[in-house]
């Protein structure tokens, strides 16, 4: 659905250069939740705003629904007809919701259908059932100032749906929100998602937005992307930044040789075998527990452990292949730096 | 001089003030709000970038805002006479305080429109508007409390300008404070000249406070001039608007 190929954009000010984006392969496919984890400063914001061209990049390709965004004409300045035409079928939804002081909430959302020509009754019809949607049909006429940050953030969404987007760009959109209010959030995101078979793209700090609501995601430092995928098949992956992000274990404590240590993942019904016992018991050894998650991540159940084996690796090759037998991820770490070997 | 007296003299001359401030401040408003607007424009990042377009529109405007006004008036006598057929009576001095006050408003204009939070028109770029309609639908619908404060400074100024006018064969009620009050030692009805004049301005800048707070639906909106609430308290406001102004 949306596809970056190379994408780079350079900054330049005052005689230096600054890389934001460095040839960024990024690809989206219909209906997903896809998000862009990074800290700030890499890259992210300067992504999203180029998948709409609100930021021309330098060189590569956007593709948004099968339309190469970049090949369109004008600059930044006099954005070409087809440009502004493309950007109406993408919603974006924005840190700081945007919204306009002067106009009321159903005002707001009926923006963008003046801007597309829409007649004021089918204006008002379709922003009417826009804030049902979002659950503000109570509040149509209110403005801004009078909402909370979530009901702004609802009236945003409502207004980037309003001109039946297949694609929701998401900048940050509940940074600026509490805990409480992010989960509401996301959980729309999430509804409108499933509901209108919405692409959405968005970009986050918060590892736990990437755990609640992602299908998909990519790992974005330096300007580069430095890993992507779906969540299901990361987690799985033992190398994964991101997977070892979701489920941050600690420091493992023992540098013994004699000892092994090893990070077991599980998805879906593995969790019910229970695995740690049955090791125990099978090869008489003592299993000592250094740290365990279980989470919900893309509506499955994901849980990671790391355990610690007396003995050194090739003691326990045995015991490892038996949990591999049972259908569970085993990565062994290796303990001079803690990454799996 | 009797209260007939002054009032004999004081109504045409209100009326004289009202006339050429009114028609200087339409003209103003007309000309230095598309003036304002493009110097945000076509200003480095703006949506209509143009750089030679924004330094010689800020000279003239710089250039406009540094002639004293008293000079001004007589500078444009030829272009006054041009457009008005003389360079005397009310109508005649609308013409200097209109170019006056036209550089004066048009960085308020540019000071109010940049207040506009730079999302919004990012916001507006992703529905895929083009520039007129994020100039029609945010900038100056955003602006426009602000807009409404700086007209109201605008208006009080011509009000401080159109004395100095009528020193200069303009008429109008600082004419009559200076060669009544001053040129004939009418102190008290100089002083009541005065006090029409802190009337005058008071009532404008509280309507034009008053209608920037209708306007404003953000809920904490403060007029960012006013301070001028407090300057109208004094006699001598007008000028003083007037210097700083310059």
């Amino acid at each position: 659905m949306i596809t970056t190929k190379g994408l780079t954009k350079v900054y330049r000010s005052q005689g230096r250069e600054v890389r934001a984006l460095d040839d960024v392969d990024l690809h989206v496919r219909q209906g997903e939740v896809f998000g862009v984890v990074g800290t700030s400063g890499a890259g992210k914001s300067t992504l999203i705003r180029c998948v709409n061209l609100l930021e021309r990049p330098t060189s590569g390709t956007v593709t948004v629904d099968g339309v190469e965004l970049t090949a369109l004409s004008g600059s930044e300045q006099r954005a070409g007809r087809d440009l502004r035409a493309a950007r109406q079928r993408i919603g974006m939804v924005f840190q700081h919701f945007n919204l306009l002081s002067s106009r009321t909430v159903q005002q707001n959302v009926e923006l963008p259908l003046e801007i597309t020509g829409l007649d004021r009754r089918e204006r008002r019809r379709k922003a009417a059932e826009l804030l049902d949607l979002v659950g503000l049909a109570d509040k149509a006429r209110s403005h801004p100032s009078q909402l909370s940050g979530g009901q702004k953030q609802r009236v945003g969404i409502a207004r980037a749906l309003a001109g039946d987007p297949k694609v929701l760009l998401s900048d940050e959109a509940t940074s600026a929100l509490d805990p409480e209010t992010t989960r509401s959030i996301l959980e729309l995101l999430r509804e409108l998602n499933q509901q209108l078979g919405l692409t959405v793209l968005l970009i986050t700090h918060e590892m736990d937005v990437i755990k609640s609501v992602c299908d998909s995601a990519a790992l974005m430092r330096g300007g580069k992307v430095v890993e992507s995928g779906q969540l299901t098949d990361l987690l799985s992956d033992g190398h994964s930044r991101i997977a070892r992000d979701l489920f941050p274990l600690g420091d493992f404590g023992t540098r013994d040789p004699e000892r092994t240590v090893l990070e077991i993942t599980f998805q879906g019904d593995a969790p019910a075998q229970p695995f740690v016992s049955q090791l125990a018991r099978t090869y008489q050894i003592d299993i000592n527990i250094l740290g365990a998650a279980v989470e919900t991540i893309a509506g499955r159940l994901v849980g990671r452990m790391r355990v610690e084996l007396p003995g050194s690796h090739t003691d326990n090759v045995v015991p490892i292949g038996y949990l591999r037998q049972q259908g569970l991820q085993v990565d062994v770490l290796d303990p001079s730096n803690g990454a799996a070997a | 001089m009797t209260w007939d007296q002054m009032q004999e003299l004081m109504w045409p001359a209100t009326w004289e003030t009202l006339g050429m401030v009114g028609i200087a401040g339409l003209a103003t408003l007309l000309v230095g709000l598309p003036v304002g607007l493009l110097l945000v424009l076509t200003d480095k990042g703006g949506l209509l970038q143009n750089l030679p377009v924004s330094r010689v529109l800020g000279a003239v405007v710089n250039v406009g805002r540094s002639i004293p006004f008293v000079i001004l008036i007589v500078a444009v006598i030829p272009f006054t006479k041009l457009v008005m057929g003389t360079s005397l009576g009310w109508q005649a001095a609308s013409v200097p305080l209109a170019i006056g006050a036209i550089p004066f408003f048009a960085r308020l204009v540019e000071t109010s429109v940049r207040e506009v939070d730079g999302g919004l028109v990012e916001a507006l770029k992703s529905m895929g508007a083009g520039t007129g309609t994020i100039v029609r639908k945010t900038l100056l619908p955003e602006a426009l409390p602000s807009l409404v404060a700086s007209a109201t400074t605008t208006v009080i100024a011509l009000i401080g300008y159109s004395a100095m006018a009528g020193t200069v064969g303009g008429g109008g009620l600082g004419s009559l404070a200076i060669t009544y009050g001053y040129l004939r030692f009418e102190t008290a009805f100089m002083w009541v000249i005065v006090a029409e004049i802190v009337v005058i301005v008071t009532a404008i800048q509280l309507l034009g406070d008053f209608a920037a707070r209708r306007l404003s639906h953000r809920g904490d909106y403060r007029s960012p001039l006013s301070f001028f609430r407090s300057a109208t308290a004094k006699p001598d406001a007008t000028e003083e608007d007037l210097l700083s102004s310059r």
